[in-house]
């Protein structure tokens, strides 16, 4: 037994496509003590899904080790399925059950009594906003409400973890901030350890820590805090007339750590905010691009998210070049 | 292996909503049952009557007359068009105007008395079942036909009484189970056991892959559902809607096809439970090795033909080189045609249809074996 709620060291996950051997996590290693809300956030296959379902003892793992709340992924699987909750990444509640037939299937298959089902469904119902369409089949739900019955019935045999693998995917804004609050209120009720993959930074503020994963690798491992923190220099933000030109222009300049774009604005992380903010001034009006809201801003995940991920890119083919010199 | 059944009842119950809420599936079920029950049975037929026949006349007497009076009374064949020659008669065939061509060469009558007597018929060879029956029906009614000749004949010259003339062999065929040899009768035992087979084996294979193509399977993993558990709510809804199927089926083959049910009802019941668990288990082990629904069809398909074609229900299985022979012991109806068989049409009770059973019991125990074998509680 350790303290964590979920831990995982060393763990690789390969898959056989065409013979070929692509392995989705690469030694990943990761701790979530209980209570806590991680959030493993990452790009696009980059191996969350497959993390999440290795520690669920969903997928076989390669090698390495990986528990929640001490039992093990592949041997326990069974005692892991009895105390955590899981919401997939697609909807796959039975979809040609109503709502209530679908909360009566997932307390009967975790042998919820008969008098907790009476009093504990009426209240997750209510606590998701479905009280109402206890009738309606799951199948012509609405996303966020398709999500929210999925989180109801993951939470029916009252788990001491949630894990969510992408739990507000093509849900509207107004849906993802209400099932942010229902987290919110379990967690500081019930203290439920919530362990969840997304693709939304905002989401990622949320959390109490955030693993980044990267090619099946986690690079950083730190509260939203101290992950901002990490990134060097200043950020300042304008709206230039000409993008391509002042694009151009930043990359080249002393002082300039890293350039991103945001729509029709730029971001340029500066090590110095006064010279290089006189700097750009100058040099934008000589070239005569007119421009408006020079301004520093407090980095965002998303600003972090992205140079990490660059960093890491960067650091990756410079090893790689070093290998083909070698 | 834990077996908890309140969360097999919670399965069991999702399963069976989702089959009764699925109001296509089910009219399917049942109205693709009672279809091929009609099709195979009244297309089955395969003796063929009243074959239309050419005559070619050139003795023109009174017993030429009387013989083609006697081909036409055993039902067999019916004279459609009188022709001049045999190159004539060919054509007929050959345009499939007719099936079968008679031709009386001249003097018939005389060489009927002379006993030396010849006669050609022609048979449409490119229809096996014409040919068949066509071929055993002309020897039979010739046969009888010179009987009763030579028999007036010695009538007429006062050697014997024509009712007191003896041959030294005389033949009592009786056709047991079946004496009027209706072919419903022999039809129908056999194809509510392929009906069951195809439906079985068919939707077994679907059922956890559609899960899988759904993605509630990811789900239904997630929750602390055993493999056996999971199994057998799939098998149990499947197996009532099978029983319902043969009772319905049983139910036709007895009131509107008129095949009566010799043997113990309650036993067919048995064995025929016995039978759909091995067709299930089958269709278990090919859902355990296709990833479509599409592709879990087809596989049913193949088991489908065999079915038709090689376990003995249209075709004798007696005949057949070893390979096919073999290939058909694959394929469970195999086994139950006989029980099915002995059960319905001879009233046979199980010590005749015991060995059957007991392949059956294996052969079960063998696929549910491969099954949970292959089936893993993950989703890799």
């Amino acid at each position: 037994m350790n303290q964590f709620a979920i831990s995982a060291a060393n763990l690789v996950k390969e898959f056989k496509v065409n013979k070929h051997v692509v392995t989705a996590v690469n030694g990943l290693s990761l701790q979530v003590a209980p209570g806590e809300t991680f959030g493993l956030i990452g790009p696009d296959g980059a191996g969350k899904t497959t993390t999440t379902r290795v520690i669920l003892g969903l997928l076989s793992r390669t090698s390495g080790e990986s528990s929640v709340l001490g039992f093990d992924s592949m041997n326990d699987m069974y005692q892991i399925r009895e105390r955590v909750g899981y919401i997939a990444q697609q909807f796959s509640l039975p979809p040609n059950l109503t709502v209530m037939e679908n909360m009566l299937f997932f307390a009967g298959v975790h042998s919820v009594d008969a008098e907790e089902q009476k009093k504990r469904i009426p209240e997750l119902l209510a606590f998701a906003g479905l009280s109402e369409f206890s009738n309606r089949l799951a199948g012509k739900l609405s996303g966020g409400m398709k999500k929210k019955l999925a989180l109801a019935c993951s939470l029916i045999h009252e788990p001491q973890v949630v894990m969510l693998d992408e739990p507000t995917l093509g849900v509207d804004p107004v849906s993802r901030r209400e099932f942010w609050n229902l987290l919110g209120n379990l967690r500081a009720e019930k203290g439920l350890t919530i362990f969840i993959c997304t693709p939304y930074m905002d989401e990622a503020e949320r959390c109490t820590r955030v693993g980044l994963i990267y090619e099946g690798k986690l690079i950083v491992d730190d509260s939203p805090a101290n992950i901002k923190r990490v990134i060097p220099g200043h950020l300042l933000e304008f709206t230039p007339s000409d993008f391509s030109s002042a694009l151009k222009l930043c990359n080249e300049m002393n002082g300039v750590l890293e350039v991103q774009t945001y729509g029709e604005k730029l971001h340029v992380f500066v090590d110095d905010v006064l010279k290089c903010k006189t700097q750009i001034e100058d040099a934008l009006a000589s070239q005569g691009i007119a421009y408006d809201h020079l301004r520093e801003i407090e980095v965002r995940m998303e600003e972090a998210f992205i140079s990490l991920i660059r960093r890491q890119k960067e650091s990756v083919e410079q090893n790689e070049m070093i290998g083909e010199v070698r | 292996m834990q077996l908890n059944f309140q969360r097999l009842a919670a399965l069991i119950r999702k399963e069976s909503i989702q089959i009764l809420r699925d109001r296509r599936f089910i009219l399917l079920f049942l109205g693709l049952t009672i279809v091929q029950l009609f099709v195979y049975s009244y297309s089955a037929s395969r003796s063929v009557y009243h074959m239309p026949m050419a005559v070619v006349d050139q003795s023109r007497d009174a017993t030429s007359a009387a013989f083609v009076q006697a081909l036409v009374n055993s039902q067999y064949f019916d004279v459609t068009m009188y022709l001049d020659d045999e190159s004539q008669a060919k054509d007929a065939i050959d345009k499939g105007e007719v099936k079968a061509a008679l031709i009386i060469p001249p003097h018939f009558a005389a060489e009927v008395d002379q006993r030396s007597a010849n006669f050609l018929m022609l048979l449409d060879g490119s229809d096996q079942f014409a040919v068949r029956s066509g071929y055993s029906a002309v020897g039979l009614v010739a046969q009888n036909f010179g009987l009763q000749m030579s028999a007036e004949n010695l009538a007429l010259s006062g050697a014997v009484s024509s009712t007191n003339h003896t041959l030294p062999i005389n033949t009592f065929a009786q056709v047991l189970y079946n004496p009027d040899m209706n072919d419903k009768w022999f039809v129908i035992p056999g194809i509510i056991g392929m009906i069951l087979q195809t439906l079985a084996v068919e939707q077994a294979a679907i059922f956890l892959v559609r899960d899988r193509e759904w993605g509630t399977m990811e789900q239904i993993l997630a929750t602390p559902v055993r493999q056996l558990e999971l199994i057998l709510s799939k098998l149990i809804p499947l197996s009532v809607l099978c029983l319902l199927t043969l009772g319905m089926s049983v139910a036709l083959g007895i009131y509107w096809f008129g095949v009566p049910f010799r043997g113990n009802l309650f036993l067919y019941f048995w064995l025929a439970l016995l039978f759909l668990a091995s067709c299930l288990g089958l269709g278990l082990v090919i859902s355990t090795r296709v990833a479509t629904q599409f592709e879990a069809e087809a596989s049913a398909m193949i088991f489908m033909l065999f079915g038709l074609l090689l376990t003995g229900l249209f075709y004798p299985r007696t005949g057949m080189p070893l390979v096919p022979q073999l290939i058909g012991d694959i394929a469970p109806l195999t086994y139950f045609l006989r029980i099915s068989r002995g059960i319905y049409m001879k009233g046979v009770g199980l010590s005749f249809v015991w060995s059957d059973a007991l392949i059956l019991v294996l052969y079960t125990l063998i696929v549910v074996f491969i099954s949970s074998k292959r089936f893993k509680m993950r989703l890799d």
